[in-house]
């Protein structure tokens, strides 16, 4: 597929899918549940605004969302407090499918969610967005439904600068710029199509989310990007442009963890997908320095992509949705 | 006598379904946060409510009121038909705040409050406003009256009631009572306003002022002695009247001296001819410190309410009292310069009333507490009910 013409198809704008009534009465024909997926890890001035928001607008006013659930990593604040106030389902990320253990990670509250959630499509917003709107769910999942083609919808965010010209650079943030995105010209030149490849909001057909393997960590949303597009191809993927995002923004420092993650999880698909032939065996620690009187120090970060199997895979969630008396 | 047992008795019916309003009011909870956060993350400075006021309007338009419409100044409102619909009630709340555009607007929601710039003054009660129509279906309640919602523009400071102003003299539906909602503070209870006068001083220093002249020590040494003046003028302890010194600002930095100075104030008395007699002072004291300083010194009154009102024992004001008394709301009585000076300009009877507690009033950590909300909206829709079933209407 033509990156071109996959941006003229499969790339949207919120405002296309404003009139809620025509979309919810598009959901209700096909039969389709719809279930928001917020994961936490120390929230709580963000939390109760998102659930609200989320429960008034696409729930009570437009019921486009059949169950809002908060996974939550164990937060040491009051997360899980604001969101029981504001009537979310809150789970703990531990307590689901206790017998696989608890590990630390955004991915892994994605995961375990595919196993928690009933939807037949899942949306995921992430819970430090400070403008949140409507249209963060609503602009996901409307290609899902008006598209039986598209199965993963992801989120970007245009930032405009000052600009005199028609044409401006449109992109994502740092890591995406100068990582992501020249790993993916070098070897997946169709996923640069992709304008925000990191971004935290997307919506999945359970079809797909219980398809793919997911890493625990920094690198859940590449490793979905690669695995989708191996599986499904371009004409899988559309994209939304919800304008503004607001959020906190993250130290240089803290970047280059997320890069190390990334990598580590890009190199693992590479092998897999047998593009550079063998790859030596990978350090897991990453090196960053600081200097304490005028000395330099190394510091070091132990940084594992531990990956969850395919949901499919899992005998609990086969058992949960009758996977095999389907078959 | 008889007349007051009656409408005792009469009230008494509304009385007695306040604590099920009270319980069933919480239902709305999170419909009218929701609307809270959106409009109050909209910026709105007077004169440029537009955004806020299109929120607005799509939310009217949702609800399916009646002639969902905006006005050339700004104002939007919306119908909700009553049954009979012979008399009109207007539910006004004015949409601008005191902050810019460029302040971030965003707000927090914790469980037991909220915060933001602009949360009490007055987003809540827009958001209240807003969240009406779906109360009274919730309720099951149908108003005999018209129910007219009005967010209106252009209210605060320089606006001056633009835009209930505007409204009250170009519409041709007669308003039979009218009900101002402001977010904070619940209790308020303003059913007249004290006559005011607000305006600007403005002392500035010319470029080619001569520093080397005996006395010469800039815009803020000016303003100061202006303030000196004022403070020296006597004010009578009845009718009740004041100064009230609001802001001022001056100035650039450490070591320049200051070219630029303003002081903002109030004058409010119950007495019109007071009010005009101290401006006629402030007026005076203006002149002498330009002539005595050589700087230019300017007064600049943009905006004036008459005092007026309905009487503490209008059947409007009594029965307010007695529906706040019963939802153990402690009245008080509070003059207003708000949009309540419209209504009474046109005589028409009007109260302003609160919805909830809060802290930090008009400053960015603006704090509104959520649990007495439900109180506040049970308080309001019992008025509205009074209202409509004539128990308000003048002996």
């Amino acid at each position: 597929m033509q990156i071109n013409t996959w941006l003229k198809t499969n790339t949207f704008h919120h405002s296309a899918f404003w009139d809620l009534r025509k979309l919810i009465k598009e959901k209700e024909k096909q039969g389709l549940k719809v279930s928001l997926c917020i994961p936490t890890l120390n929230e709580e001035n963000t939390i109760g605004k998102e659930i609200i928001i989320f429960k008034s607008e696409l729930m009570s006013r437009y019921p486009l969302l059949d169950e809002i659930a908060v996974i939550d990593s164990g937060s040491t604040d009051k997360t899980v407090e604001v969101a029981e106030a504001f009537g979310a389902d809150v789970y703990l990320s531990s307590e689901i499918l206790k017998g696989m253990g608890a590990k630390r990670g955004k991915g892994e509250n994605l995961w375990k969610a595919i196993y928690q959630l009933t939807g037949d499509i899942v949306v995921y917003i992430d819970a430090d967005i400070k403008n949140i709107h409507p249209r963060f769910v609503y602009g996901l999942v409307a290609p899902l439904i008006y598209k039986a083609q598209i199965k993963y919808v992801k989120a970007f965010y245009d930032r405009p600068l000052a600009s005199s010209q028609g044409i401006r650079p449109s992109g994502g943030g740092r890591v995406t710029e100068i990582l992501v995105r020249p790993l993916f010209s070098l070897f997946f030149p169709e996923l640069t199509a992709i304008i925000q490849p990191l971004s935290g909001e997307y919506a999945v057909r359970r079809e797909v989310l219980e398809r793919i393997p997911f890493p625990i960590g920094y690198g859940v949303e590449t490793s979905h990007l690669l695995d989708v597009y191996h599986l499904w191809g371009m004409k899988a993927f559309a994209q939304t442009d919800l304008d503004r995002r607001v959020h906190r923004n993250q130290p240089t420092r803290e970047l280059g963890k997320m890069a190390f993650g990334i990598l580590q999880t890009f190199f693992t698909r590479i092998q897999s997908l047998d593009i550079l032939g063998d790859i030596p065996e990978l350090s897991k620690t990453l090196r960053q320095f600081q200097v304490n009187d005028n000395v330099f120090e190394e510091v070091d970060y132990n940084i594992i992509e531990e990956e969850r199997p395919p949901m499919i895979e899992v005998p609990q969630y086969r058992k949960k949705f009758e996977l095999d008396k389907k078959s | 006598m008889r007349e007051i047992i009656d409408e005792l008795e009469k009230i008494d019916e509304i009385i007695n379904t306040l604590p099920y309003i009270k319980d069933a009011v919480v239902a709305i909870q999170e419909i009218l946060l929701a609307n809270l956060v959106m409009i109050g993350e909209i910026p709105a400075p007077t004169f440029a409510e537009r955004r806020r006021v299109e929120f607005i309007e799509n939310r009217f338009t949702e609800s399916g009121l009646q002639n969902t419409s905006t006005d050339e100044i700004g104002n939007v409102l919306g119908i909700l038909p009553g049954v009979e619909g012979e008399k009109n009630t207007l539910v006004v709340a004015h949409t601008d705040t005191v902050f810019p555009a460029n302040v971030d607007h965003t707000i927090t929601v914790h469980p037991d409050y909220i915060i933001g710039p602009g949360l009490g003054d007055n987003a809540l009660g827009v958001a209240v406003m807003v969240t009406l129509p779906m109360l009274l279906e919730l309720l099951e309640i149908q108003l005999k009256s018209n129910l007219i919602l009005m967010g209106a523009a252009r209210s605060l400071g320089r606006g001056n009631l633009e835009g209930l102003r505007f409204f009250l003299s170009n519409s041709e539906i007669p308003i039979q009572a009218g009900v101002c909602i402001e977010g904070v503070t619940q209790g308020r209870l303003s059913h007249d306003s004290i006559g005011m006068f607000r305006g600007e001083i403005i002392c500035t220093v010319p470029e080619e002022y001569d520093w080397t002249r005996f006395g010469a020590v800039g815009a803020i040494v000016t303003i100061n002695e202006v303030i000196n003046k004022i403070l020296e003028i006597p004010i009578r302890r009845r009718p009740r009247s004041n100064i009230v010194l609001g802001a001022i600002e001056g100035g650039q930095s450490y070591n320049t001296i200051a070219t630029r100075a303003v002081l903002r104030f109030e004058i409010r008395s119950e007495s019109n001819e007071i009010g005009e007699e101290i401006y006629q002072q402030i007026k005076d004291i203006t002149a002498e410190v330009s002539s005595q300083t050589g700087a230019e010194v300017t007064l600049d009154v943009f905006a004036h309410r008459n005092p007026g009102g309905i009487p503490f024992n209008h059947p409007l004001a009594r029965n307010a009292r007695r529906i706040m008394r019963a939802l153990d709301i402690q009245a008080r009585k509070s003059p207003s310069t708000s949009e309540l000076a419209a209504f009474i300009d046109r005589n028409i009877p009007a109260i302003a009333i609160g919805m909830s507690f809060g802290e930090h009033q008009n400053q960015l950590n603006e704090l509104v507490k959520i649990e007495p909300i439900f109180t506040g909206l049970a308080q309001l829709i019992g008025i509205l009910l009074a209202i409509d079933r004539g128990y308000c209407d003048a002996d």
